[in-house]
């Protein structure tokens, strides 16, 4: 039994230590990880956390600077900004999760199908994707949201469907690697049948990159929403969303800069915590990328 | 014991190219009887592993593959991927060279052996992982139940080829193909390998079709043995025969070349040459170019089989000539 004990307490010193080493080398994943967590809790606290309710109009209280009630000014109506940016973490963590999991949830099985089987299917495939791909990035969401019809659903459909051809893409190149592992050939003298070999073995085997451009992506789509809320093809009022914050009080800007400042400051600093996270993940998952030792 | 277990009749496997069609099997007829171990030797590159690939219809688009090969009277040639999934790892399993990389690395190696079992067996969770430990147990795993929670990378190379031999023989197959399974393995690895294969068809009547190069291998365990160059058998017969009084001019090269232990400083001996592009095999004896003994007809025409006593036969003009 002493054996098996201490060769059990051996791996977690292991991972300590490792996680140690990570964090002393990683100090921007650490502050974005922490940035992020702030942000998390922020959104899953709102309630007791925001002083105010968010949509509480108190027009004695209008377009108020900031002060020791409220931290963050008021906007137009009275409304309390700190209290708006606390909710609008809410919708601007959903709006990222959403994106990113319909987007791979898309582009994972086509380049799935497209890298295992080969061929014209592939070709097919992939030529359709790029067509998604010649777009410049927000133009193809814009008109897609424009001919369905604005509104929160809508635009995190149409980011996510022009992005997942990146999900097709990075699949496919770590399916066409694993396609020739000797295991895949082991499982298919075993009599396992491609649909299973591709569920089976192909896509855990495949993941990986599939996360790690799965965490660099959350930023962008984030942003992206919070860009077409902007333009008003987003979120639409009474909806709490820090582009559609910016936007609706953008022409006050000169005189109440705080009612534009700290909508765009949250999604600034959510941004670029997610993306310092998910440079800290690829860093974890894709030891081949830049190893800091 | 005498049936026919694997009959492999007039075989060819070509990959039709661009500007040419590369022969990667050209005609091979060949007959494993149930109980028995066929040795089935070759250097690389003369369609060893497409004849153990084909056995089981697995040959990769574009390869297109003529003639007859029979699992225990089923015809595998020709049939969809659907008809073959009961033969593949039921009738006919297969073990490969590289053990290290011939299990997902994803799962446990239980969760790959039950998942094995499941697809050819009607058997629940608990009776494959019941099945899982006795296979295991088979094969001289010590303490099975810790192994079936490992994964492939908490195990040896040696220790993973027991595993996939395990798996391979879990749901009872007629024959067991083994592609060079010993030589991604250390020396002495490959002696316990060798002897547990032998020790299975010893005590569990076991039929398999071993593929190598290793000749030292092949004498140690094959009943009968075939030589393969250029896609084609050379020579094929019992062990004894071929050993004690090798015909073929490659067969004796080929043993020539098994460095032989206490005899002292000796040169390695190789055969001059390198195994003909496949893309444009030799016209007559593909062996012609290579062979010190070769003359006008070799490169002429094709050579015959000769038989000698005991079904022991060869491919050779000069074999016409002898007295």
């Amino acid at each position: 039994m002493s054996i098996l004990e201490t060769s059990d307490e051996v791996p977690t010193l292991a991972w300590r230590v490792k996680a140690k080493a990570f964090a002393a080398n990683n100090k921007l994943f650490v502050v974005g990880a922490t940035g992020f967590l702030f942000i998390l809790l922020c959104a899953i606290f709102a309630p007791l956390i925001a002083p105010y309710a968010p949509d509480k109009i108190d027009f004695s209280a209008r377009l108020q600077g900031p002060s020791w009630a409220h931290w963050m000014g008021t906007e137009k109506f009275g409304r309390d900004i700190l209290s708006r940016v606390i909710y609008g973490a809410q919708t601007s963590l959903i709006i990222g999760t959403a994106v990113t999991f319909i987007a791979i949830l898309i582009g994972a099985p086509i380049g799935i199908i497209a890298g295992y089987f080969g061929g014209r299917l592939d070709t097919l495939l992939m030529r359709v994707s790029d067509v998604f791909l010649a777009f410049p990035p927000l133009l193809l969401p814009i008109a897609i949201t424009a001919a369905l019809g604005s509104g929160l659903g809508n635009a995190m459909f149409a980011i996510a469907v022009s992005w997942f051809p990146w999900y097709a893409r990075i699949t496919r190149a770590a399916v066409l690697r694993i396609r020739t592992e000797p295991y895949i050939n082991a499982a298919r003298a075993m009599g396992v049948s491609h649909t299973r070999i591709m569920w089976r073995h192909v896509l855990p085997n495949s993941l990986t990159p599939i996360i790690v451009q799965g965490s660099m992506d959350f930023g962008f789509t984030i942003l992206a929403a919070a860009s077409l809320s902007f333009i008003g093809l987003g979120a639409t009022p009474p909806m709490i969303e820090w582009g559609l914050m910016a936007a609706t009080s953008r022409s006050m800007f000169l005189d109440a800069w705080w009612t534009v400042l700290f909508p765009g400051m949250a999604i600034f600093f959510t941004v670029l915590c997610v993306n310092l996270v998910g440079d800290g993940v690829r860093d974890v998952l894709d030891p081949k990328h830049g190893i800091k030792e | 014991m005498s049936t026919p277990v694997l009959q492999i009749a007039g075989l060819r496997v070509e990959f039709p190219g661009l500007l040419r069609t590369v022969k990667a099997v050209r005609g091979i007829n060949l007959t494993v009887t149930g109980g028995t171990v066929m040795g089935l030797v070759g250097e690389s590159g003369s369609g060893k592993s497409m004849t153990a690939m084909a056995a089981l219809g697995l040959i990769p688009k574009p390869g297109v593959v003529h003639g007859s090969v029979k699992v225990d009277g089923f015809e595998v040639v020709g049939r969809r991927d659907a008809e073959l999934a009961p033969l593949r790892g039921g009738e006919a399993a297969m073990i490969f060279q590289n053990p290290m990389k011939a299990l997902n690395p994803f799962f446990t190696v239980g969760e790959q052996m039950t998942d094995a079992i499941r697809c050819h067996l009607p058997f629940d969770k608990k009776a494959a992982i019941k099945a899982a430990i006795a296979a295991l147990e088979s094969v001289h795993l010590p303490d099975p139940t810790f192994t079936l929670d490992k994964y492939p990378h908490q195990m040896s190379g040696g220790q993973i080829q027991r595993v996939m031999i395990a798996m391979a023989l879990a749901c009872q197959p007629k024959v067991l193909i083994a592609d060079e399974p010993t030589t991604a393995l250390d020396v002495t690895v490959q002696a316990q390998i060798i002897s547990l294969l032998r020790e299975l068809v010893a005590t569990q009547d076991r039929t398999i079709l071993f593929i190598t190069h290793d000749l030292g291998v092949v004498a140690s365990l094959c009943d009968n043995v075939a030589v393969m160059y250029a896609g084609e058998i050379v020579e094929t017969g019992s062990v004894v025969d071929v050993f004690a009084d090798p015909k073929h001019p490659y067969t004796q090269k080929l043993m020539n070349t098994v460095p032989r232990l206490g005899a002292g400083d000796q040169n390695l001996n190789f055969i001059p040459g390198q195994v003909p592009d496949m893309g444009f095999p030799p016209k007559g004896c593909a062996f012609h170019p290579r062979c010190d003994q070769a003359d006008d007809k070799c490169a002429a025409s094709a050579p015959d089989y000769m038989i000698f006593n005991n079904d022991h036969k060869a491919a050779c003009h000069r074999l016409d000539e002898a007295p």
